[in-house]
């Protein structure tokens, strides 16, 4: 029945456009039916150009406006506020490029409207202005690149310099898992072939190898403030991302091989939810969360900043709920979460 | 130009007197004539164009309403909407058919296939393309391919739904993924179809560029049009035979248990016997297509925009041989920047550095043909037709959607984007809606010519044009804000994490202006089909322009002109040129059309 309705309001629609542009023609003073743009159209026209730039100038501060509160806060990594100021960086240069070309296109397109008898002006090229606009881009351009890089070389150098702490983020349809490599700080050997669901050993952890012991196996990941962090990343089945946008890092997760990402948290959690935009989102999503808990909607209770890890590749039906929660606290209250977790030797003796 | 090819083309000239007997099935429907042949291009791409778009306004919808029930849903997905709500795989199945649908189908086929069809030949002077039989396969090829891959919306599993990308293993397993069944096996043949029918139709459009061109027209009087087709022909034949081995060897691990892309699986309780393999070999292969895809998408979109902003302006186009050295640079550059695609996908960073490189070189070319566009307005006596229009629009997108790839062609700037809905708003700003609307300014503009001199009407096409326009923004500008917070693009709903609760109201202005756009392209839809059976006829060369399309009569023929070929003496941007005296070089027309003789006292003005 709806579609019914629906299919109506478009024909109707349709029919009322059509009807609208018959008046409009009707109205026209000359009788020619030409279908080329006249005089009129030209003039109507460059003034809807103009007032087109003014709609994308007003969108663009509108999103701002309206949008610009729901960016991610601060970044809670080291490499984070490089990242985050080459990143305004860029889009100073990108806003002041848009502003300027688009003024120019809807200006041209407004002011040089055609009319009758108008002469346009014959200009095939100019060496020195193709030589201006090349030039410009490749001196701005150079800047970005060399900046880019230096910066991606910095944060892509994963090493074991400063003592990291090794965790390995494993990915499975559709949730993660943590491994903490224990006291020794290596991680035991695993292949998805040894893994054993009877002995719950999920994440296929060689049980011979003597590192593996000590190896503790969470579904929180908990991280301590101010110490570098390398992580491991494995999955067991389909390609997955880890994606964790507080701290500006993601790696794939590759079945058959293992990547690695490297950061230092800066910010705890604790301290993240004083931070006054952070404040601020919490006190808005609660709001909307208050009122579909009214609304009786499932799944409304109020909510607490908290970093998240989530799945940024697609990875089949449930992609969109894969996560895992994060918790960046202070040295002592890491170490004794750490100390109250199983190891993956106590795990499997429990199971035997 | 060739002695032998001039001889072959002059005898053909005696050869359109006798007219063959032309039945239905080889005058409608097997037809080996370009002109035919373009508007089966153009009428298949726009059916699987009403596909592909109605698919994103549903899965719109659920972003917008996550949840939510409609009986629209239930009408059309039928068991995928028990009740009338969306069901999470065949959303998937949504973003991803709609994704291929019109990167390939629409883009590629229904852009590159109509007009260089149509173009190549009547702007070049030639009487068809070199090889009619050829053209005719790779149409019906594209036929085909179009009709597996809309079968597979059919299949009881569902269609392909791992993403356009189809990265394995979530494509290669059908455990780990319904879609990943039959659905994805007709999706490999419909592809590997459709690259068959892409190469025939490539290489007939560069041997046709290069042999058949009338005399007189060098390459550098060529119109940019032509151009834009030749290189985009180009990197079609040098990149997409690499996505037909991505292809075959995905069958392969699929079909025969080889293990290219696949290594170390563990799903649904069992180890698999994949040994080896690696998806990062697989996101290499994709991406060498993938990357120079964009440009084959692009091209031809910017060098319709070329021809019809010059006309339009009634000015040359502004650098003519700098426009001609930015398509062949981003030609080159395009098959060198694959990999940044792939700066998180476990590569070797290195590697990241260099892709990082060569992918903000690319921005330099990009950044001259956006200049010379501006340029090219600037003193003009601009006729706004709806092509005029669209031009416009394209040149203003492709900025937009353009500088923010600066930001993702960057390493280090592309970590948090990755994946996020800021790539989705910028390569659908820079590519997709600047590509359509490449499209719409030549259906347009050649809609005379495509239907024997019937016009399209202008005030339904500026009804289009300027709905079409705001709300391509009104989608797309936002979008950057919702991937600036780090939501990743294919999630079926966000509401599975607090921190995007306050973004739904943006999915949801989005989407009303999706819905608002959709209904804009109906009026399009009844304006070319309305256009086409009851349009009135316009002049021969309606937009007073040079190029030799315009010479030939409205009234199709085999072979194109009636008598011998036009021959050419001038490059094809003649427009508004005056004489020492200021008067034009025609008296009272400001053109002067490429079949014209130079004057005695005429000089060449630009170089």
């Amino acid at each position: 029945m709806t579609i019914l309705l629906i299919l109506a309001v478009l024909v109707l629609v349709a029919i009322a456009i059509w009807q609208m542009t018959k008046i409009f023609e009707l109205s026209q003073i000359r009788a020619v039916d030409s279908q080329i743009a006249n005089d009129r159209d030209n003039k109507y026209n460059g003034y809807l150009l103009f007032l087109f730039l003014i709609f994308i100038y007003g969108i663009t501060i509108f999103s701002f406006w309206k949008y610009g509160k729901f960016l991610l806060p601060e970044a809670a990594s080291a490499h984070g506020g490089e990242y985050d100021q080459l990143m305004l960086v860029s889009f100073i240069i990108i806003f002041f490029v848009q502003t300027l070309t688009q003024l120019l296109l809807h200006y041209f397109g407004y002011k040089y409207r055609g009319q009758k008898g108008k002469k346009a002006l014959y200009y095939a090229d100019n060496d020195r202005l193709e030589f201006i606009w090349t030039i410009i881009p490749v001196i701005v351009l150079a800047g970005l690149i060399l900046w880019g890089l230096y910066t991606w070389t910095n944060i892509m150098d994963i090493n074991d310099e400063d003592d990291p702490l090794i965790v390995e983020l494993y990915a499975q349809q559709f949730n993660w898992t943590a491994r903490y490599a224990g006291d020794d700080n290596v991680l035991g050997a695993a292949n998805v072939r040894m893994i054993d669901i009877d002995k719950a050993n999920i994440l296929g952890i060689d049980e011979s190898d003597s590192y593996a012991k000590d190896d503790i196996i969470v579904k929180e990941l908990h991280l301590p403030v101010g110490r570098k962090v390398n992580f491991k990343m494995r999955s067991q089945d389909v390609l997955h991302s880890a994606y964790m946008p507080h701290f500006r890092a993601q790696m794939n997760c590759v079945p058959g091989m293992t990547t690695q990402f490297s950061f230092t948290p800066t910010i705890t959690t604790a301290d993240m939810r004083l931070k006054p935009d952070v404040v601020d989102k919490v006190k808005r999503t609660n709001a909307i969360r208050a009122e579909k808990a009214a609304a009786g909607v499932e799944n409304s209770d109020p909510w607490e900043f908290d970093y998240i890890l989530l799945c940024n590749k697609i990875c089949g039906k449930s992609h969109y709920n894969m996560q895992m929660k994060i918790i960046v606290e202070e040295e002592e209250e890491y170490n004794k979460w750490l100390a109250e977790q199983q190891t993956f030797a106590q795990t499997m003796a429990s199971v035997q | 130009m060739s002695a032998t090819a001039h001889a072959h083309i002059e005898d053909h000239a005696d050869d359109h007197g006798h007219h063959h007997k032309e039945t239905f099935v080889t005058k409608y429907i097997f037809s080996q004539d370009h002109k035919m042949i373009s508007k089966q291009y153009l009428i298949t791409g726009l059916i699987m164009g009403f596909v592909g778009i109605a698919m994103s306004l549903m899965f719109r919808m659920q972003l917008a309403w996550p949840g939510e029930s409609f009986p629209l849903f239930e009408a059309f997905l039928g068991d995928w909407a028990p009740n009338g709500v969306m069901d999470a795989d065949i959303y998937l199945a949504l973003v991803t058919i709609h994704g291929t649908i019109m990167v390939f189908f629409v883009l590629t086929a229904g852009l590159s296939g109509t007009f260089s069809n149509l173009l190549i030949p009547l702007q070049i002077g030639a009487r068809d393309m070199a090889s009619g039989f050829l053209n005719m396969v790779s149409y019906w090829l594209f036929f085909l391919s179009s009709v597996i891959m809309v079968l597979s919306l059919f299949v009881e599993a569902g269609p392909a739904s791992a993403g356009w990308t189809i990265y394995p293993p979530l494509s290669a397993l059908p455990m780990a993924q319904a879609g990943s069944g039959m659905g994805m096996t007709l999706w490999l043949v419909s592809m590997a179809i459709f690259i068959a029918s892409s190469l025939l139709g490539s290489l007939n459009y560069i041997v046709t560029v290069i042999n058949l061109r009338t005399k007189g027209m060098s390459m550098t009087r060529l119109p940019l049009t032509i151009w834009a087709f030749l290189v985009t022909a180009i990197i079609g034949v040098v990149s997409f035979p690499v996505l037909l081995s991505a292809a075959l060897l995905l069958i392969m691990d699929r079909s025969f248990g080889t293990s290219f892309f696949l290594s170390d699986i563990f799903i649904q309780g069992e180890v698999l016997h994949y040994q080896g393999g690696s998806p990062v070999l697989y996101e290499h292969l994709f991406w060498f297509l993938g990357h120079p895809e964009v440009y084959i998408v692009l091209l031809p979109a910017l060098g319709i925009t070329s021809e019809v902003m010059s006309t339009n302006a009634r000015k040359p186009i502004f650098g003519y041989r700098a426009m001609i050295a930015s398509i062949i640079a981003i030609a080159f550059l395009s098959t060198i920047v694959w990999g940044h695609h792939m700066f998180i996908s476990g590569m070797n960073p290195f590697l990241g550095s260099v892709f990082t490189f060569t992918t903000l070189l690319i921005a330099i070319p990009s950044a001259v043909k956006a200049f010379n566009y501006i340029t090219t307005l600037w003193k003009g006596n601009l006729q706004l037709n709806p092509a005029m229009l669209f031009s416009i629009g394209l040149v203003s997108t492709f900025i937009t959607g353009g500088l923010t790839g600066i930001i993702l062609g960057d390493s280090t700037l592309d970590i948090n984007v990755h994946d996020t809905y800021f790539v989705v708003a910028h390569f659908h700003l820079v590519m997709g809606i600047s590509a359509l609307y490449g499209l719409f300014a030549g259906v347009y503009h050649w809609f005379p010519k495509m239907f024997e001199g019937k016009m399209m009407n202008k005030n339904l096409g500026y009804v289009h044009f300027w709905i079409t326009a705001i709300c391509a923004y009104g989608v797309f500008f936002p979008m950057h804000f919702v991937g600036m917070a780090g939501v990743p693009r294919r999630y079926y709903e966000n509401t599975a994490f607090p921190m995007y609760d306050e973004l739904t109201d943006v999915q949801v202005l989005m989407t009303v202006f999706a819905l608002i756009a959709g209904l804009a392209q109906l009026v399009f839809l009844y304006n070319f089909i309305s256009s086409m059976f009851y349009g009135k006829k316009g002049p021969q060369n309606p937009w007073n322009s040079n190029t030799l399309e315009w010479t030939a009569p409205q009234e199709h023929m085999h072979g194109n002109w009636p008598g011998a070929i036009p021959h050419v003496h001038r490059w094809a941007y003649d427009y508004s040129k005056t004489d020492e005296h200021g008067e034009y070089i025609i008296p009272g027309q400001d053109f002067v059309p490429q079949n014209i003789p130079m004057k005695e006292d005429e000089e060449e003005l630009h170089h």
